[in-house]
């Protein structure tokens, strides 16, 4: 890689927009580490000891937390967990207002999941700490691509010049504008494959091709990455029955069988079997890697809060 | 049935060595203006200093442009009810900086427009606060509810201009058809703000790339169109005079265009926004970009250029919705939509002339005559001899910077927000009052 690969220059990691092959590869190249790590019998650290790390949740997701939870204590961070239900908002406290008094108690890194596309960008402009993106609306969710990259490379070899095929519910999904931005910045090729109801306006600009018959859209893919299908984001007929739609659309071993042989199978979680997925290519243990995804979203989220958060502290050394 | 203002100023002022512009003669000429007891008495080449009377009180425009006052057909005062964002008499302090002179407040207010009550306490506050004449739309249905008519013929009666449901669409094609064709007995205005509601729900810029990318919810500009194709036949069926409010698309802007060509009565307006502005300013989840309709792609931005230079669209209306800062320092999908309009109408419609789109005429027709014109608001919009003095004098070449922190308005949301601009207001009048002097005005020099 060229010099930008070790340095990661953003006070935040909002999303993967804007992000260079560089510096992607250098939170991937860092996670590597600490996924190697954590499968020894040490697996903590002290790198983040004495700093804290806030989890604002404004949306349910025990798994996500869960792994930034683990990430910053395998590192010695303090972190507090903060599940922000619908309630306070109730209560008439804003966005913002929650912001200004977190960052009143100096936080080193503050990780927020809203449900509005564009509310972690709004509260990072608000305070002094790294902020990381858990997942904004339908907008981005960089550690979840991030974790797939990983994925990805450690099977694959390499992030450029591999056929990805993401399919189901592309208009509600940010796991999949994620996953476009950053494989497109590595240089591999995406497919959309959904019914035209769940492809968002203008997407194809994105440099993505769009499918609808998935047969056809798998064809000799490197990957086939599913997506849950949003059910609770909908409003209005998106599609006819849940069972119309694992016809056309769910995974399948027959369809699987137009992705080359040894594609691998992914899916962000949690599975809707059935649905999008059948149960047996999910736990096929020869393709399917989503459990792997799981363990390589904390590796990611330690890389992504040691980079952050080692920033933060160099920059006010630097302004001391 | 107009809301008397202020005593009119009384006594004689004239303005000499000005740019004379009145879109309604198509004068635009060098000359002076008197005023007398607040009506315009003499117009033109011939009243120059020493001709004009010696108790006359003379100010010298330096070549600066004189035009009738703005007429904005599109302004929430948000009095009654929203009194911490607007009240009649902020946005008279914000109309009369904008150059502003007649404004035709929205009903939306709370309660409601729907009865002649309401009609009466917006004119009488109007009076008390003195800065703007405002008159009001009467609502469409009760309530603004969509289900019933209101008293349209009292309500008109009483001095409501024309009829809207304010920002609703009027969405039953049952409640639409009654409203137009109920108003042909006194020749009543509908005004439509088009959205297909169904099609627009839920919805919070304009769809495509952008939204996409920003994981934004995005209504189709298809839902404009949609709504007015349905209208036009509701107009053409009724005989009604239909008003599009705020039209953003081109292909808006070409249904109307053959609509008009069929000799239906049909009319259109638009906002700065959607000539000045596309939906690259909600780039970054920029709230204050964050309007209805949403601002659309730039090809449409250039056929509301076209509509308005070859005439499809009628006027220009400010669309002046203040919203406070809590309203809009959230994330983009929970923030309101609208934007303060008042201050910046003139600086943005002159971008019109300095770009070549249109004669400096013309653009002032469009916030002049033109809407004094739909609403039959008669001597407003013009500087005819015998009209009302409600004049504005601006300097089109002075350069500026928008900051709306120190709009007069009592909200601060403008898309516009550090834009560089060129023309100021530098006087308002109302019946000959002057009601705005900017400071680096030196009277009588």
């Amino acid at each position: 890689m060229g010099p930008e690969a070790d340095h990661y220059p953003h006070p935040h990691l909002l999303g993967i927009e804007g992000l260079t092959p560089g510096e992607i590869t250098l939170i991937l190249d860092r996670a590597q580490h600490y996924a190697e790590k954590n499968r020894t019998a040490d697996k903590t650290s002290n790198i983040l000891a004495g700093s804290t790390v806030v989890n604002l949740f404004y949306e349910n997701s025990t798994r996500t937390l869960t792994s930034f939870e683990l990430a910053a204590k395998r590192l010695g961070a303090d972190v507090i967990n903060m599940t922000v239900g619908t309630s306070s908002v109730k209560k008439g406290e804003t966005l913002i207002d929650t912001a200004m008094t977190l960052n009143a108690m100096n936080p080193d890194a503050l990780v927020v999941r809203h449900a509005d596309s564009g509310a972690v960008k709004l509260l990072s402009e608000k305070v002094n700490c790294a902020v990381l993106n858990a997942g904004d609306g339908r907008h981005e969710h960089p550690t979840q691509a991030l974790l797939d990259a990983l994925t990805i490379r450690r099977h694959k070899g390499r992030l450029h010049r591999l056929t990805v095929a993401i399919c189901g519910d592309i208009a509600h999904s940010r796991v999949a504008r994620s996953n476009i931005l950053l494989l497109n910045t590595m240089g591999s090729r995406v497919r959309l494959i959904a019914p035209p109801t769940l492809i968002p306006s203008k997407i194809d600009r994105m440099g993505v091709e769009i499918f609808h018959d998935m047969e056809e859209g798998l064809k000799d893919c490197d990957i086939v990455m599913m997506l849950r299908l949003q059910l609770e984001r909908m409003e209005g007929s998106f599609i006819p029955s849940v069972r119309e739609y694992f016809h056309f659309h769910g995974l399948d071993r027959a369809k699987l069988a137009n992705a080359k042989p040894d594609a691998l199978i992914m899916h962000p979680g949690p599975m809707n079997r059935g649905v999008e997925i059948d149960s047996e290519v999910a736990d096929d243990v020869e393709r399917s890697v989503i459990r792997e995804q799981v363990e390589m979203g904390v590796a990611v989220r330690m890389a992504a809060l040691e980079i952050l958060v080692q920033n933060h502290r160099n920059l006010a050394g630097g302004h001391s | 049935m107009m809301p008397a203002i202020r005593a009119k100023a009384s006594g004689k002022t004239a303005f000499v060595n000005v740019r004379l512009l009145d879109p309604a003669t198509g004068l635009d000429q060098t000359g002076g203006l008197l005023m007398q007891d607040g009506i315009i008495a003499d117009i033109g080449p011939s009243v120059t200093r020493d001709k004009l009377p010696s108790d006359c009180r003379v100010i010298d425009g330096q070549g600066l442009c004189l035009a009738p006052g703005l007429v904005d057909m599109r302004v929430q005062v948000r009095e009654p009810g929203f009194e911490h964002q607007e009240t009649i008499e902020t946005a008279g302090k914000s109309a009369s900086v904008g150059g502003v002179t007649t404004m035709i407040a929205l009903p939306n207010t709370d309660p409601v427009i729907d009865d002649v009550a309401g009609v009466e306490f917006v004119a009488r506050r109007a009076r008390k606060v003195g800065l703007a004449k405002v008159f009001v739309y009467g609502a469409v249905s009760k309530g603004i509810e969509g289900h019933e008519i209101t008293e349209m013929g009292l309500l008109h009666q009483a001095g409501a201009v024309a009829f809207c449901d304010g920002v609703q669409t009027i969405a039953s094609a049952r409640l639409l058809r009654q409203a137009l064709s109920y108003a042909t007995f006194f020749d009543g205005m509908i005004v439509q703000h088009p959205e297909e509601p169904e099609l627009s729900r839920g919805a919070h810029m304009n769809s495509g790339e952008l939204a996409t990318r920003l994981g934004l919810s995005g209504v189709s500009p298809l839902a404009e169109v949609i709504q007015i194709e349905r209208d036009i036949r509701l107009a053409e069926m009724t005989g009604g005079r239909l008003h599009f409010a705020h039209i953003s698309t081109g292909e808006s802007v070409e249904v109307i265009r053959r609509a008009k060509k069929r000799g239906l009565k049909i009319t259109c307006d638009t906002a700065p926004f959607y000539f000045a502005l596309n939906e690259n300013a909600v780039s970054d989840y920029r709230t204050f970009a964050k309007l209805s309709p949403p601002l659309r792609a730039e090809d449409d931005r250039q056929a509301i250029v076209m509509g308005l230079a070859d005439g499809t669209i009628d006027a220009i209306a400010s669309d002046h919705n203040p919203q406070d800062q809590d309203s809009k320092r959230l994330p983009f999908a929970q923030a309101a939509a609208g934007g303060v309009g008042l201050e910046t109408l003139l600086p943005i419609t002159l971008e019109l002339y300095h770009n070549g789109h249109m004669s400096l005429l013309d653009a002032i027709g469009k916030v002049t005559h033109a809407p004094a014109k739909l609403m039959k608001l008669e001597n407003h919009g013009t500087l005819a001899a015998g009209s009302a003095a409600d004049i504005v004098v601006f300097d089109p070449g002075r350069p500026a910077k928008i900051d709306p922190y120190k709009f007069q308005s009592k909200s601060k949301n403008s898309p516009f927000d550090g834009r560089l601009i060129q023309g100021i207001v530098l006087r308002t009048l109302i019946d000959g009052r002057e009601v705005f002097t900017h400071p680096s005005c030196i009277e009588g020099s």
